[in-house]
């Protein structure tokens, strides 16, 4: 067959391996272009329902769209504020901390008495049966953030149980649940500092 | 048709791609730290391998030798990139639990290794056949390391089954050891080279004692075909 003298030639290798590549590329730029979209919104939906889980009640404007980017903790966070009747009632915004393998990064909502609403870690890499109970749907650890602040317990306090804290530790895991704990208190002092800034106290509305 | 019997065989058992070719050993230490992991990412691969097998076997006439390798890396990159955004897109809470074994399908060496081996010399059925029943027989192998070391490592078995198949699979999820304290080893690196080497000695063992029975019904025990 012609195809077979034809697969010899050092044109034809050329010009399969272009036409391959090019043909893959289409292919991923067109399902790129259909599904961008669809992603967007997925993740738009995913962290809507982080937001709701670390802030409880009812707040009558779009989260998604009243946003802060300050520097924070870990460097540049955005915080969203929830309001109602324009006043600003809660924020949420992203601490990360420091785990056992790798950063943690948790979704934290604070009123505006500084009082904990919730707390949820959204990406971790913790051992697997071990440090992973900081999540909701293996352990109930991380409820007992709620309604916790500076104060109850005491900055000194706010770790775990190992360090003198009132925190529990997990059998075989330490280092995560300190790390969560850690990260949970400095986004309560950052909150602490910028208080009036978040709460929107200083100017008009946005 | 014993062709298709021998394919099954060899992907199931003969020349199963963890316990007899020794590939894919990588993503298969990663993720058996659990047998829910093994099961999510042994489906990810099975579904990437049969469509990998189908797209080079139609096209192996037109491929040449020379450059045949970087024309698969191509075609498999792409395809699970393809599957990993269509996943991202419309089965998005499949994709977070999946979301981290399918990138590493693409490092996942059996797949080239079919390509290669099966796909380049064989028409598009049986190479999709073939993909099936080596990603079956991937997929059997990592539940089972998984379960093993998920067993001895945290006492349950399928544990957050329903998040990968959903909540109609929620029974699959027992606790074997009740208040287990866990045995570290097992989930971490470690355990996953201690399981895999006793299942390899068990399987070696199980193998010998099949073909010492077979020579003694007087057949011929079939040697496993050498595949790279």
């Amino acid at each position: 067959m012609n195809l077979d003298s034809l697969r010899d030639k050092l044109g034809y290798q050329g010009a399969l391996l272009a036409s391959v590549v090019l043909i893959s590329t289409a292919a991923l730029a067109l399902a790129s272009k259909a599904t961008g979209p669809a992603i967007a919104a997925a993740e738009a939906r995913d962290l809507q329902q982080s937001l709701s889980q670390v802030l409880p009640g009812q707040y009558d404007n779009d989260l998604l769209q009243d946003t802060l980017v300050m520097p924070g903790p870990d460097g540049e966070v955005t915080v969203y504020r929830a309001r109602r009747a324009g006043k600003v009632e809660a924020v949420v915004f992203q601490v990360v901390g420091k785990g056992y393998a790798g950063r943690i990064v948790c979704m934290m909502g604070v009123d505006k008495a500084g009082h904990l609403l919730g707390v949820r870690v959204i990406k971790h890499a913790e051992t697997p049966g071990l440090g992973d109970k900081i999540e909701p749907a293996k352990a109930d650890w991380i409820h007992a953030f709620v309604g916790k602040f500076l104060g109850d317990p005491a900055p000194e306090k706010f770790t775990v149980k190992k360090d003198g804290g009132v925190f529990d530790q997990f059998a075989g895991a330490t280092i995560t649940p300190r790390g969560v704990v850690k990260a949970v208190k400095g986004g309560l002092e950052f909150f602490g500092h910028e208080k009036s800034r978040l709460l929107d106290e200083t100017g008009g509305k946005s | 048709m014993t062709t298709y019997t021998r394919i099954t065989r060899d992907g199931l058992w003969d020349n199963n791609v963890v316990f007899a070719q020794m590939l894919a050993l990588c993503p298969t230490l990663a993720v058996t730290g659990s047998a829910t992991n093994g099961l999510g990412m042994g489906l990810a691969s099975t579904a990437v391998l049969v469509t990998s097998n189908v797209l080079i076997s139609a096209l192996r006439q037109f491929i040449s030798a020379e450059v045949r390798i970087p024309v698969y890396v191509v075609f498999i990159a792409t395809l699970v990139t393809l599957v990993d955004m269509i996943l991202n897109a419309f089965a998005h809470d499949l994709y977070k639990v999946l979301g981290l074994f399918i990138a590493l399908i693409v490092v996942n060496c059996a797949i080239l290794g079919r390509a290669e081996s099966f796909a380049a010399k064989n028409a598009v059925l049986p190479s999709a056949v073939d993909g099936l029943m080596m990603g079956l027989g991937f997929t059997f192998a990592l539940v089972l390391i998984g379960g093993v070391r998920e067993a001895m490592g945290s006492g349950t078995l399928f544990a957050q089954a329903h998040l990968l198949l959903g909540e109609s699979f929620a029974f699959l999820e027992t606790t074997l050891i009740p208040n287990y304290k866990g045995y570290l080893l097992m989930i971490l690196p470690p355990g996953g080279f201690l399981v895999v080497g006793f299942l390899l000695a068990g399987k070696r063992v199980l193998d010998r004692r099949l073909a010492e029975r077979a020579v003694g019904a007087n057949l011929f025990a079939q040697h496993p075909s050498q595949t790279g």
